[in-house]
């Protein structure tokens, strides 16, 4: 079957298999930021955005996305980054496997949630799982993140 | 992952029923969270997606929500706040994740009639009604009880009443599967006391329902939450043990009981 959809920006045509799963489909097309971390539909490390909201591209067939825009990280490449860094400052990604996925999902986040308390970011991040770390320094990132965003802070 | 030959996005209910019994190896695709996980391999996958089923509607009398809405829409609703409290946002909110809830249907969540389901708990201390698109319409009681047909779980519809209501689950750590759940309301003077995966599939408690006054003292509650005991079966597995959950069932009921009169 053929598919068209916009990713990025980009618009792509496709033939595929009815049962392409989507991130498939995305790391054959040359995403390679996104990751596979279960079986399960748990850890969030393959999440995108379909039509601006968080995805879990590892249980979406490509088929669905028919007519949808994406969005991985290749995507908002600047945000990403400058959120990169207040993890780096925080010592908060160790083997950063999980960091795409995870900074899609703070991304979305910080579009939906107004001034979320640390209990609204923790529960919107809860299907974001990391296998190194504590969360802690995560939760401080964000935490200065959101306030440099508000003109408050800086990364150091 | 499941395989599928064919993919087809329905363009009206008839065409997916009609595709749906064309061949036995046909399947109504819901959000995928729980069938990916299975390795099946389909005929054709029936896409319900553009038939405005994703929707929460107010009539006069209830709510009615689509199949193809989404939990994170359950738990965001403005409109199921207003009627009903925080109990359906309260049961879907632990589940997995944001992007996960951002997928998963109500269609695929209860017709599946999973026993450990959250949902399904908490939408029968409401009433609700199942709409199938062959076997016509049920009280999600009665739907529970039937044997699985295959059909078409077009929508819910939940009667709006002066329901007070509370959700109250256990879970090991966040996001993982209720060791027990319980959603408890009261409309007027009368009570609905469910509990789900005991670990067995969501019921109603209602002997213990009957013991309960509008506005029961701590003996009452007592009474009652030994009656929930007395009456449901509970088992055990890999969360629990039937002595844990029955302890468990009693401080779940006490404190919704308790938040209900609140
Ligand atoms: C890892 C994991 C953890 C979970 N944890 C919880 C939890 O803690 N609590 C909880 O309550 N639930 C939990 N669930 C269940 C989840 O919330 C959904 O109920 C489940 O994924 C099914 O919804 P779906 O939209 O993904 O359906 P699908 O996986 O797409 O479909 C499931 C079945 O329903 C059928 N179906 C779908 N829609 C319809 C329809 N409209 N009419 C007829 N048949 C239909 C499909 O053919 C299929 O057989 C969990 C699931 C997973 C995978
Ligand atoms: S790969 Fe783990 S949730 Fe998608
Ligand atoms: S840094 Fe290794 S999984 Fe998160």
């Amino acid at each position: 079957m053929q598919i068209s959809c916009d990713i990025n920006g980009k618009a792509y045509t496709r033939h595929i298999e009815p049962d392409l799963v989507l991130i498939d489909f995305l790391r054959d097309l040359g995403f390679l930021s996104l990751k596979q971390g279960c079986d399960t539909t748990n850890c969030g490390l393959c999440t995108v955005w379909v039509d601006g909201t968080p995805r879990l591209s590892c249980a979406m067939l490509a088929a669905g996305i028919q007519g949808r825009q994406i969005t991985t990280i290749e995507g908002v490449e600047k945000e990403a980054a400058a959120f990169g860094q207040f993890l780096a400052a925080q010592g908060a990604d160790q083997c950063g496997f999980c960091s795409p996925g995870f900074i899609m999902n703070v991304l979305a986040m910080e579009r939906e949630l107004t001034d979320p308390s640390d209990d609204q970011i923790k529960h919107y991040l809860a299907g974001n799982l990391c296998r190194c770390t504590g969360y802690a320094g995560q939760m401080r990132a964000i935490t200065l993140y959101l306030g440099a965003r508000k003109g408050e802070l800086s990364c150091e | 992952m499941f395989g599928l030959k064919e993919y087809r996005v329905a363009q009206s209910l008839d065409q997916a029923d009609q595709l749906l019994h064309e061949h036995k190896n046909n399947v109504i695709l819901g959000g995928l969270l729980w069938m990916r996980m299975g390795r099946k391999n389909y005929h054709t996958g029936i896409d319900l997606s553009q038939l405005g089923l994703d929707r929460i509607l107010e009539t006069e009398e209830a709510i009615e929500i689509g199949c193809m809405t989404r939990l994170r829409q359950i738990e965001t609703s403005g409109i199921l706040d207003a009627c009903f409290g925080r109990v359906l946002a309260d049961a879907v909110s632990h589940i997995v994740g944001v992007q996960f809830r951002n997928a998963a249907t109500m269609g695929g969540s209860v017709f599946s009639r999973f026993s450990f389901s959250d949902v399904v708990t908490a939408l029968l201390a409401l009433e609700t009604h199942v709409h199938l698109y062959r076997g016509g319409i049920l009280p999600l009681e009665t739907f529970l009880e039937s044997s699985p047909q295959r059909d078409i779980l077009v929508k819910l519809s939940l009667k709006k009443k002066a329901w007070k209501t509370s959700y109250q689950s256990h879970r090991m750590t966040a996001t993982d599967f209720p060791v027990l759940a319980a959603a408890i309301s009261c409309c007027e003077d009368r009570w609905r006391i469910s509990l789900g995966a005991r670990p067995s599939r969501a019921k109603l408690a209602t002997k213990a329902a009957a013991l309960l006054p509008k506005k029961p003292d701590a003996a009452q509650i007592a009474a009652a939450c030994d009656q929930v005991v007395e009456e449901m079966s509970f088992g055990g597995n890999q969360r629990g043990t039937r002595e844990y959950r029955e302890i468990l069932a009693k401080v779940l009921v006490k404190r919704g009981v308790e938040a209900v009169c609140r």
